[in-house]
């Protein structure tokens, strides 16, 4: 049967990866390409790339290690961060990415994931949405709303809405990151996972806030994610992927396992 | 070995590439029906809407295609590419596929499940009552071993039906299944023709296997 797929994901700048701690320094965590190979060989299902240079002229550094990592990289990997136009996506694919995920610029412009998708499948679209729920609502879930800039600007839009709206312009999977959540190792935010995942038929990924394996049990069942990313949680006590899905097989949840 | 594989714009092709290459396969790309006309050995990757495989028909690559499978050059469709072979599918009415197996793609119907199934599934190979497998799956465990691959579609090749390739009696041609929703044809073989539903280029080792397996065919 299908499974749900545990996705690791590295922030890279400037051609290496960084860790955050406690929100305000990244320390140098190695490089790219020989660590996407260990999460691959430790068992993870995708390998997600998220470049955070944010300057113009980082565009070469951040093709050149997309495209040493896809070497020796054979499960799907994703590249987001600063894609703002569809020739960014075609430089990146051209590179060896299997799928880009776009952010601020699908906001911008909607009509850029079915013109991305046009060219290269609509599965190789990925939307990621930060969202914050709305504390003064009366349903912070429904009420939640999609936010930029590190999840500092409001847009005024509401996370379900625009991630219906991105699967009617053709995305092939939303990447719902929880801002409430992230960084607290207290959990994903399930409701709201939920309230996307039934809201579309396309896959979600839920992120943000993962701390333990019991938070991944959650997410796949409350939450009703189809995949999770795993960033923070192999720094605090889970030593790999695999070791991950182990224990995720023994409460039940179907995951790609040898692996 | 020599691996012609063919580009009709549909899709990015540089995993197919990477794969082959890290094989060991010498890779040509090309557009060309000429370099198809002089292929030994050819490979159809497909990623997006079945309406693209119009460009195989506008280039002059169907004939030639048609040509080299006549001639016996082992051939792989990978996903849409492998869609291609049937005579259609219901996601593009109006553009045939290659015709060289008599059956139709359907799209996974709406219900519980999401559309498209993305993500990886287990596939089940063929064996014959001897217990062996189809050459392309020579060597992937039918349980409990490492048999997952990784998939992207909303359209299915139906495994209940029966093929009937030109010319030869009605051959089951199924070389593996797979569950999701209903069960489906993941791979597909008949002589020299080989066909797979999921992405053996981004399937972890299982797919290189099958790769490979598709490469060392005498």
């Amino acid at each position: 049967m299908l499974t749900r797929r545990i996705i690791a994901c590295l922030d890279v700048r400037d051609g290496r990866v960084v860790k955050g701690i406690q929100f305000v320094d990244l320390i140098d965590a190695g490089d790219p390409a020989a660590l996407a190979h260990r999460h691959a060989q430790e068992g993870a299902d995708e390998i997600v790339l998220l470049d955070i240079t944010a300057t113009h002229e980082g565009r070469a550094t951040l093709l050149e290690t997309v495209r040493r990592t896809a070497q020796s990289l054979f499960v799907p990997f994703t590249v987001g961060g600063g894609i703002r136009t569809a020739f960014d996506a075609a430089s990146v694919f051209d590179a060896g990415a299997d799928k880009v995920s776009i952010n601020s610029a699908a906001l911008a412009d909607p009509a850029l994931i079915g013109h991305i998708g046009a060219s290269f499948g609509a599965q190789a679209v990925i939307v990621a949405i930060d969202a914050r729920r709305d504390p003064e609502s009366p349903d912070p879930v429904r009420n939640a709303r999609v936010f930029t800039h590190g999840g500092r600007k409001d847009t005024g839009r509401t996370v379900v809405e625009w991630a219906q709206e991105s699967e009617a312009r053709g995305a092939g999977e939303i990447l719902l990151t929880s801002m409430d959540s992230d960084g607290t190792r207290a959990g994903f935010d399930c409701a709201l996972t939920a309230a996307v995942s039934s809201a579309v038929r396309i896959p979600v990924i839920a992120s943000g806030g993962a701390g333990t394996v019991a938070h991944f049990v959650e997410v796949f069942g409350e939450g009703k994610a189809d995949a999770a990313l795993a960033a923070s949680i192999f720094h605090f006590g889970v030593s790999s992927a695999r070791s991950l899905k182990e224990e995720l097989a023994q409460s039940g949840i179907p995951v790609r396992l040898p692996c | 070995m020599q691996v012609t594989v063919i580009d009709y714009k549909a899709g990015n092709l540089t995993s197919v590439v990477k794969a082959l290459r890290h094989l060991g396969a010498e890779v040509t790309v090309t557009e060309s029906s000429q370099d198809v006309a002089e292929a030994q050995r050819i490979v159809l990757p497909g990623v997006g809407h079945f309406a693209a495989t119009a460009q195989l028909d506008d280039t002059g690559l169907t004939p030639a295609i048609r040509e080299a499978i006549a001639r016996g050059v082992p051939f792989l469709g990978i996903c849409v590419g492998m869609q291609w072979l049937l005579e259609g599918s219901s996601e593009a009415p109006n553009q045939p596929g290659l015709g060289y197996f008599h059956a139709h793609c359907e799209r996974f119907p709406e219900g519980k499940e999401k559309v498209p199934h993305v993500g990886w599934n287990t596939i089940l190979p063929h064996t014959d009552p001897e217990g062996q497998s189809t050459r392309l799956m020579s060597g992937i465990q039918a349980a409990g071993g490492d048999n997952f691959a990784y998939f992207t579609h909303s359209y299915y090749v139906p495994a209940g039906v029966v093929f009937r390739a030109p010319a030869t009696p009605a051959k089951e041609p199924i070389a593996a299944v797979t569950r999701y929703i209903n069960v489906f044809a993941s791979a597909v073989e008949h002589r020299n023709v080989f066909g797979v539903q999921f992405h053996p280029e981004k399937s972890g080792e299982t797919g290189l296997k099958i790769l490979r397996n598709f490469l060392e065919l005498q």
